[in-house]
């Protein structure tokens, strides 16, 4: 233990996710002996993230202004909309290039062991969304574990009936990468979703 | 399939151990209590990630010390694999195959493939049905490794349906008892997953009871001579309102298309039993499985030593299954010589002398037939010496 001001940071370091004792107390020591104008941009930067971020307005990404960049963007269609957990989802798909649509970021899964309900999620303002929209495709983005599927299973249940074509994304084989590698159930499920050449 | 080589670091009574073994029949003979057994735990621990005497992961490690090292060279085909694991209680374990680290310790499952019989398998026969669903998924697991993700995602689905259950049971006691809440909306999705897992996990098992019938009544008819025959069979639970039941499964038994529909209808009658308990009571993980003898039930009606080589014929049929899959497994019993009289020890001797591999313990050399005793090693207090 340390005393005042140096243990307190460890303590507010070592809540943060993926940090541990050990790393907190490295972290503390660096900040300690790092440069005065370098800690303000630290704690400026840590400052501004709470007050100027905001949520956009229509998708629930993280955003600058009342709509994230993605939403102000005209050049993207409205037809196909993707549903991911988080924001960091997002940025993932992003960087694929790929897909020229819009979001909604659900801000989580369906999670009973944590009381997350469909209620805690974005799922009344995606149909409001999807009430008064063109979109013709909505594609189930939501991670590929228990909680993501459930999420996946509960918004297909309401949006089907909506005559909007829900699909899915697959899951399969890491691309580049050795057969004999992969783990047993990814090959498993690989082998369920398989399709004709 | 053998072990070479075991070598434990910190792991219960052992500081650092390491015994060079041969292919063929080892006995390790020590007093009671100097720890025998953990060295047979440690290589069970190499085979199935876990241990056959703790849940946890803390008691395996010595006291003192802050991890436990199990390094163990297996020897296959001709080949040599080293598998190296560091238990780390409450974190990770750390493994290495070869001499390169795996991103996840359950890639070095398969490895070592390995039986191990010991006196805590009483409780196979004895236990709760938990006991054997464990065992039939264990070697489900052992058999096709892709089980142990459907394992893992069909108990997650029952803890979050449970939970949702729970709540929902719980919302209403405090709101004075209104049945079956607009809460329960998201039920129907883990329904769904519920049966999904459920279904693929059932159709893993009833294959599974299927294959192993004719291997236990054969091992158990050379265990205990004749005296009656042993049977198992696959039990459906389901709980009505407030009763416990168990079904036969449907026969011939259908495929997964249609275990996902018998599941679905057992999960639709015992909605308002969930409901009103708040847990959930339909799906593989409240099955049973039905051990007879000759007519009667094995659990509440043999006697300790019918019980006892019950249980042994589940480990040796367990044993064949693998080894007819085309991998010779490791044999491990553990204490097992002390419990039989000599017609029962000369039997199980004749059956398991053509392990490429056997390892017994005991307490007194003499226990063990004259046909096993290869290598002998002598345990005493976290040391073990070539005694022959």
């Amino acid at each position: 233990m340390y005393e005042g001001a140096i243990q307190d940071l460890i303590d507010e370091l070592g809540r943060l996710p993926g940090v541990g004792p050990k790393s907190a107390q490295r972290i503390a020591f660096h900040i300690l002996s790092s440069d005065t104008t370098d800690v303000a941009r630290l704690a400026a930067a840590l400052r501004k993230v709470k007050e100027s971020v905001r949520f956009c307005v229509t998708c629930y990404n993280v955003a600058e202004e009342e709509q994230c960049r993605i939403c102000r963007d005209p050049r993207r269609g409205n037809e196909v909309l993707c549903v991911v957990e988080e924001p960091k989802d997002v940025v993932a798909i992003e960087r694929t290039g790929e897909f020229r649509g819009r979001y909604h970021v659900l801000g989580g899964a369906i999670n009973p062991l944590e009381g997350i309900g469909p209620d805690s999620l974005k799922i009344r303002e995606l149909l409001i969304r999807l009430g008064n929209g063109d979109v013709r495709e909505l594609i189930l983005a939501t991670d590929p574990n228990t909680e993501g599927e459930a999420t996946a299973t509960y918004l297909a249940l309401m949006i089907k009936p909506m005559g909007i074509a829900v699909t899915r994304l697959a899951s399969g084989l890491p691309v580049g990468g050795d057969l004999e590698y992969a783990d047993e159930i990814t090959l498993g499920r690989a082998f369920e979703g398989r399709r004709a050449v | 399939m053998y072990v070479r080589r075991l070598e434990l670091v910190d792991f219960r009574s052992y500081e650092r151990v390491g015994i060079d073994l041969e292919p063929g029949g080892t006995v390790l003979v020590g007093p009671n209590g100097v720890g025998k057994t953990n060295l047979i735990e440690a290589m069970g621990y190499v085979a199935t990630l876990g241990s056959h005497r703790v849940a946890a992961d803390a008691p395996l490690v010595r006291a003192g010390a802050a991890t436990a090292v199990i390094r163990c060279a297996i020897v296959h085909d001709g080949r040599e694999l080293l598998v190296e694991l560091e238990i780390v209680p409450g974190r990770a374990n750390r493994a290495r195959l070869g001499r390169s680290p795996v991103r996840r310790s359950r890639d070095v499952l398969g490895a070592l493939r390995l039986v191990l019989f010991a006196p805590e398998d009483l409780e196979l026969v004895r236990g709760d049905p938990g006991e054997r669903r464990r065992y039939l998924d264990d070697l489900l697991v052992a058999r096709q490794p892709r089980y142990a993700g459907v394992r893992a995602d069909y108990e997650r689905v029952v803890k979050q349906r449970n939970a949702l259950l729970r709540t929902s049971y719980q919302r209403r006691k405090w709101a004075g008892g209104e049945r079956d809440g607009a809460d329960l909306v998201t039920l129907e999705v883990w329904n769904a997953q519920l049966i999904r897992y459920g279904a693929e996990l059932l159709a893993g098992r009833l294959e599974l009871c299927a294959a192993l019938g004719p291997h236990i009544a054969k091992a158990y008819d050379a265990v205990a001579a004749g005296k009656g025959a042993a049977a198992i069979a696959y039990k459906i639970g389901s709980s009505g309102r407030g009763t416990e039941r168990l079904s036969d499964p449907p026969d011939p038994l259908p495929d997964r298309a249609g275990l996902e529909e018998l599941l679905t209808g057992l999960l639709a009658d015992a909605r308002p039993a969930e409901v009103d308990r708040g847990t959930t009571l339909v799906g593989p993980h409240r099955d049973d499985v039905l051990l007879t003898l000759g007519h009667l039930p094995a659990k509440g009606y043999a006697s300790h030593g019918e019980s006892w080589s019950f249980a042994l014929a589940l480990r040796l049929a367990a044993y064949d299954l693998l080894r007819e899959d085309g991998i010779e497994p490791v044999l491990v019993l553990d204490d097992v010589f002390a419990e039989l009289d000599a017609g029962r020890r000369a039997r199980l001797a004749d059956l398991v002398a053509g392990a490429a591999q056997l390892l017994v313990t005991c307490a007194v050399a003499e226990d063990v037939p004259e046909a096993l005793r290869g290598a002998r090693f002598a345990v005493s207090e976290g040391e073990v010496h070539r005694a022959d």
